[in-house]
């Protein structure tokens, strides 16, 4: 192991990295635990300049504030809306293209999986205009559907290199043994890789779930309106009218921050399996 | 109704190893080609044009690009891309050491790193509005540490001189955290009897770090500088959320310089905006093709 393990060290170093560790943390999150901490300041504290002494109160009043007066609650339905068909439709997507490039021979394979690869590392500017005329050309332009279109079409890239190389290490021996019997293609698909491939779908899920929650570029583009707006767009539109209320900005921040903070801690080991894909030979 | 099913069949049963392949292909390669591979040639000619995004597009040439070259806007945001570029590159080593930092197995150490990891799970729109606040003048937590200090606040990002590097201060946190979570995995798995083959050649410290892991954490190193590039090539969350591109324009980045120009009040000019576009792809395709060049050998080597 490296570096060498604390336990071999003298007491004194052990004593000094245990308290090293909460010290090291609380600096690294300061920023997180501030909003945290003036979410929940009520806001005649604001007023008297007292950022930073104790609250005169807990004020879970300002989360109430946050959903009674903004349209927080629709900015979360949105962002569901667009993330849970993004999750589905890519996961379908990739699964199939996945399936093609990692069990089958054919000569451009190679090809298409690089496209796949390189897509995914293109600036979303050179994508803007004529995905925003394309959308709007469709009829989905402000519409979660016409942003949970592109996202699917755009993360399939991503989620192809993921799953290509899962199923590529799979042992070809169990396609193989199937082929001899007999079994159709699409069966080996749907009877022996895809149960295989649980993990890789469990990872890609969380994965896609957070990246798609977070997206606040293609938000702005391709929706305007609080009634399809995500809460990464809707929080940035608030931010414009609630000048200085920082204590409702802090609440609105928690509340679109939780549900990939969620997920992220329920699914953590698929998570970062899925982040840290690639760092191990 | 027999004799037309057999050969069917039959043609079906001797193609099927070609045909899966295809139709397992098609549906997902249709949609990246109309979403991504499209829109970018579409962006070439574009940038051709001069358009407004309803009205009619008039041919330019290259004259987008020749304007280009005299707006000092957008020479600003070049030179900010650079920076971004430069500075971004510090998360790599930042992450190391954290990861190295947290590589023990004392008690309670895995939720240690999770909440280590955690900015990387928040939104860059969050993550703005956080630092916004820790900045914010006369009671931001840094204006008033800085007050103590010198006696006198500094209000970040309303500095011309400073604000660029107040938001990418802001985008390494979740960056590093990033770098953090590909190292830990490195570190991992690196042989363990090398290390203690190494420490009984007496090497430790720095020169172990040097000689016997980095070497190891190889593919670690390489995913994390290339999410590195990329991420700070991609900047315009944060730019959006904390400055919108002030004070006078000093924050503007090619991403948002872009958007600005093609889609804010600003005006709808499309076609420049797409050739700043183009500029920004140009600058990201050096570093693409190099990653895809060594994957591809890679990818060469394992067959």
């Amino acid at each position: 192991m490296f570096p060498r393990p604390i336990e071999k060290s003298s007491p004194a170093v052990r004593t000094l990295y245990k308290v090293a560790l909460p010290v090291a943390l609380l600096l690294w999150l300061f920023p997180l635990l501030g909003v945290a901490l003036t979410s929940l300041r009520p806001a005649s504290d604001l007023a008297m300049g007292n950022y930073f002494g104790i609250p005169s109160s807990i004020a879970f009043s300002n989360y109430a504030d946050v959903f009674n007066n903004s349209p927080i609650g629709q900015y979360i339905l949105n962002s569901f809306k667009v993330t849970i068909p993004t999750v589905i439709g890519t996961l379908v997507l990739s699964c199939m293209t996945g399936f093609a490039l990692g069990i089958y021979r054919f000569r451009g394979n190679i090809i298409v999986f690089f496209l796949f690869v390189a897509g995914n590392f293109v600036p979303f500017q050179i994508l803007m205009v004529p995905v925003r005329d394309l959308t709007y050309n469709l009829g989905l332009y402000n519409t979660t559907g016409g942003l949970a279109l592109f996202h699917i079409a755009f993360q399939t890239g991503f989620c192809t290199l993921f799953m290509r190389n899962f199923i590529a290490a799979l042992p070809r021996e169990l396609i193989e043994a199937a082929r001899v019997e007999g079994v159709a293609e699409w069966r080996i698909f749907w009877y022996i890789v895809l149960p295989l491939m649980r993990p890789a779908i469990a990872a890609l899920s969380v994965l896609v779930f957070t990246f798609i929650w977070n997206d606040f570029f293609w938000a702005t583009v391709l929706t305007t309106s609080a009634s399809t707006q995500p809460v990464t767009a809707g929080l940035s539109s608030l931010n414009g009218q609630w000048i200085a209320a920082w204590h409702l900005v802090s609440a609105g921040s928690i509340v679109a921050a939780l549900p990939p903070v969620l997920m992220f801690f329920l699914m953590q080991k698929h998570f970062i399996a899925g982040l840290t894909l690639g760092a191990v030979k | 109704m027999a004799t037309t099913e057999t050969p069917n069949r039959s043609w079906w049963h001797r193609n099927q190893q070609t045909l899966t392949p295809l139709l397992f292909l098609a549906p997902g390669l249709l949609m990246f080609a109309v979403y991504v591979v499209w829109p970018i040639f579409s962006s070439f000619r574009l940038s051709l044009y001069d358009y407004d995004g309803l009205g009619r597009k008039v041919w330019l040439g290259l004259a987008n690009y020749r304007e280009l070259f005299a707006d000092r806007a957008f020479k600003t945001s070049l030179k900010n891309n650079v920076i971004w570029l430069v500075l971004y590159m510090l998360a790599v080593p930042a992450g190391l050491a954290i990861a190295i930092f947290l590589n023990q197995t004392v008690r309670g150490i895995r939720i240690y790193k999770s909440l280590f990891f955690f900015p990387f799970v928040i939104s860059q729109v969050v993550v703005g509005l956080m630092f916004a606040w820790f900045y914010a003048p006369n009671f931001g937590l840094l204006y008033k540490l800085i007050e103590m200090v010198t006696g006198k606040g500094i209000a970040v990002l309303a500095d011309p001189h400073l604000a660029t590097y107040g938001i990418i201060a802001a985008g390494l946190w979740p960056q590093i955290a990033y770098c953090m979570i590909l190292d830990l995995t490195g570190l991992n798995n690196v042989a363990p009897d090398q290390i203690e083959a190494a420490r009984l050649d007496g090497a430790k410290g720095l020169k172990m770090l040097w000689y016997v892991i980095l070497p190891q954490l190889r593919p670690a190193t390489f995913i994390a500088v290339v999410v590195t590039v990329i991420g700070a090539l991609r900047s315009f969350d944060l730019v959006s959320i904390m400055t919108n591109g002030g004070p006078f324009g000093s924050t503007r980045v090619l991403s948002y310089y872009m958007y600005e120009q093609a889609l804010s009040e600003y005006g709808y000019r499309m076609g420049y905006g797409a050739a700043i576009a183009v500029v920004l792809f140009g600058i990201m395709m050096i570093f693409i093709s190099g990653f895809i060049w060594k994957m591809v050998r890679d990818e060469r080597g394992a067959r």
